[in-house]
């Protein structure tokens, strides 16, 4: 079996995020970049795939600053081989990319795509569907187990108030990750170091971004309303306030 | 305007955020069409009164939730309907649903929406990015599909019982078979309910480990408190399924929801938004949980939480 697995850089979010002047974009100057959480659950339950079924793993992304890095860090975790795929002013919608990595998914000749469920900056709708509704194939989202079974892919679907349920697909198929059926795994930096010099190849394919029929969005930071009531001090000064709110409700 | 609500359901009864979409939709004026699938959907028409209209599907391959047979079903109601607007929640249905539906049927798609006005032939959307730390604003010609966070609107406004008219959508032959049910899991339960808790201590990613958890036990002890964790803490197995609030966890509504180490994610607020008292600490002063909270400071919750449980030993 052949999975392909896409993995994309976003914004860490711990940070502080500024805007451009024309609040079109964040200002990506100084913004760390991270692989997306949900991808990372993707990358780390294909090669969990591969471990027990068997498998040949394809990691792509489209390229861009940090991508070389990133692939290299898929293949010291396990994936078998890596592609960037270029894409001139790529936008950045799921939407819009679609078909690029339709095409991708295509030419490697995959049966099972691995995507992170969704990504927090994406606005026009997520990959995992979009690029089984492109391919015409089964999808399912929010999934937080992944098997094969009988030749099919049997997931865990997960709902809201805890519910969940075992879903069997039949291949090929997208599946949109939540989280691996165990946590990521520690790649040493030694392993890394060793993937230096590793060549990440190109595979430009041919296809054009879709429309997404959406202008972009102007960004803004949230009005905070009116917000919590703020605490400050030393350490001391917030536990002593904590308290004080605390026993005033009669919790403490 | 015509808007065509999806009313998710789950063994009979209709979700709040089904109610909550309806509220959306009556607040942008014009006519409202509620659409439900099921074996039997026509049981449920009876609630769907703030809704003008109601959109039947029944078929049995729709009796459990399944991708590809609702979102079969979703695109022929669309076809049929021809509404100017579709509303989903952003729920595992809606992420499921939604992107087919628009690429089937050539329609823009906007997601995480807060806030839907409409302006002309568009519509002014807020949505929600970048796990809650910016709005975005978008002009999206209709007809389109939109997804709304759950909490958008109030259920309330969009929930009354009254007869409507209910027209039938056939489902499409050969729409289901590719993806099928193998077993539905009740949630775990794991000896805890957090659902009646009084008091939540919950713990973030910052928590950082089984190890440090210690720190967030004591302080539970102390204040007769449940522990509590928002996704990635569950996650990397540092607590049980059980123990976890947002979309895909419990939805709780302690009197006291304290709680270090959580951005406030808007999955996250899902499940706690509705709390009686949220305190939230934070070494970062742009987290959006403090946008919700009741009381927040901006500390190292290593610092702050062992402080705090000296106190309470003491008094
Ligand atoms: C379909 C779907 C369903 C989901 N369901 C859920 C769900 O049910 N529940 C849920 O919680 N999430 C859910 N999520 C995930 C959600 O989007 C967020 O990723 C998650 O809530 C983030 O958890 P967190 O706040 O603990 O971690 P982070 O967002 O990483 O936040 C950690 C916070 O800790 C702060 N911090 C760091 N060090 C310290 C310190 N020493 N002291 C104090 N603060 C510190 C940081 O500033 C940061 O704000 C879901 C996502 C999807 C896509
Ligand atoms: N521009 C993009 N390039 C690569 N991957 C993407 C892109 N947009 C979204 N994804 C990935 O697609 C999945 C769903 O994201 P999204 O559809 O953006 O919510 C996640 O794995 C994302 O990281």
């Amino acid at each position: 079996m052949k999975i392909a697995v896409t993995l994309r850089l976003t914004p860490d979010l711990t940070e502080e995020l500024e805007l451009t002047e024309d609040g079109r974009d964040i200002d990506r100057e100084w913004i760390g970049l991270v692989l997306n959480e949900f991808d990372d659950q993707a990358l780390e339950q294909a090669v969990l795939l591969k471990e027990a079924a068997g498998a040949e793993v394809t990691a792509l992304a489209i390229d861009g600053e940090g991508v070389e890095r990133l692939l290299r860090t898929a293949l010291a975790r396990g994936a078998d081989a890596v592609r960037r795929i270029p894409a001139d002013d790529a936008p950045s919608s799921a939407r819009a990319l679609t078909p690029l990595y339709a095409a991708a998914v295509r030419e490697i000749g995959a049966d099972l795509v691995l995507a992170g469920v969704l990504a927090t900056d994406d606005l026009h709708g997520e990959l995992a569907p979009f690029l089984a509704a492109e391919l015409g194939w089964r999808q399912a989202s929010a999934v937080s187990d992944v098997r094969i079974e009988d030749g099919d892919v049997v997931v865990r679907q997960e709902y809201s108030g805890g519910r969940a349920a075992q879903l069997a697909l039949t291949l090929p198929a997208v599946v949109g990750l939540q989280t691996a059926s165990q946590p990521p795994r520690y790649v040493a930096g030694s392993k890394l170091r060793d993937l230096l010099k590793v060549e990440v190849p190109e595979m430009a394919v041919d296809a054009a971004p879709a429309a997404t029929g959406i202008e972009p969005a102007t960004l803004a930071l949230p009005d905070r309303g009116a917000g919590a009531e703020m605490i400050e001090g030393s350490a001391d000064q917030i536990a002593e306030r904590l308290h004080a709110i605390l026993v005033e409700r009669d919790m403490a | 305007m015509r808007v065509l609500v999806h009313i998710e359901h789950e063994t009979g009864v209709i979700e709040d955020t089904a109610f909550e979409l309806i509220a959306i939709a009556r607040s942008l004026g014009g006519e409202v069409e509620a659409l439900v699938m099921g074996a039997e959907p026509e049981a449920l028409a009876g609630q769907l009164g703030a809704a003008d209209r109601v959109v039947a599907i029944a078929d049995p391959a729709l009796e459990t939730y399944l991708p590809d047979a609702h979102g079969v079903a979703l695109q022929a109601a669309i076809r049929e309907r021809n509404p100017d607007l579709v509303l989903l929640s952003y729920s595992t249905a809606g992420l499921d649903m939604a992107a087919p539906a628009a690429h089937a049927c050539g329609l823009p798609l906007i997601c995480h929406a807060v806030e839907l006005r409409q302006d002309g032939s568009a519509l002014d959307v807020r949505s929600q990015t970048y796990g809650g730390k910016l709005v975005a604003s978008s002009r999206v010609p209709i007809p389109a599909i939109a997804m709304a966070t759950p909490g958008a609107a109030r259920a309330e406004d969009g929930r009354l019982d009254g007869i409507r008219p209910v027209e039938t959508v056939a489902l499409p032959p050969g729409s289901a078979g590719a993806i099928r049910l193998v077993e539905s899991l009740a949630p775990e339960t794991g000896g805890v309910d957090l659902t009646q808790a009084e008091r939540i201590v919950c713990a973030g990613r910052a928590i950082g480990g089984t190890d440090k958890l210690a720190v967030v036990e004591e302080l539970a002890g102390l204040l007769k408190a449940e522990v509590a964790g928002s996704r990635p803490v569950i996650d990397a197995g540092w607590l049980p399924k059980s123990r976890q609030v947002g979309k895909s966890g419990v939805t709780v509504k302690p009197r006291l929801y304290l709680m270090a180490g959580v951005s406030g994610a808007p999955e996250h607020l899902e499940g706690m938004r509705d709390s009686e008292l949220i305190v939230a600490l934070n070494t970062d002063e742009s987290a959006p949980i403090f946008a919700k909270a009741h009381y927040g400071a901006v500390c190292d919750m290593f610092d702050v939480l062992p402080k705090l449980a000296a106190r309470l030993k003491d008094s």
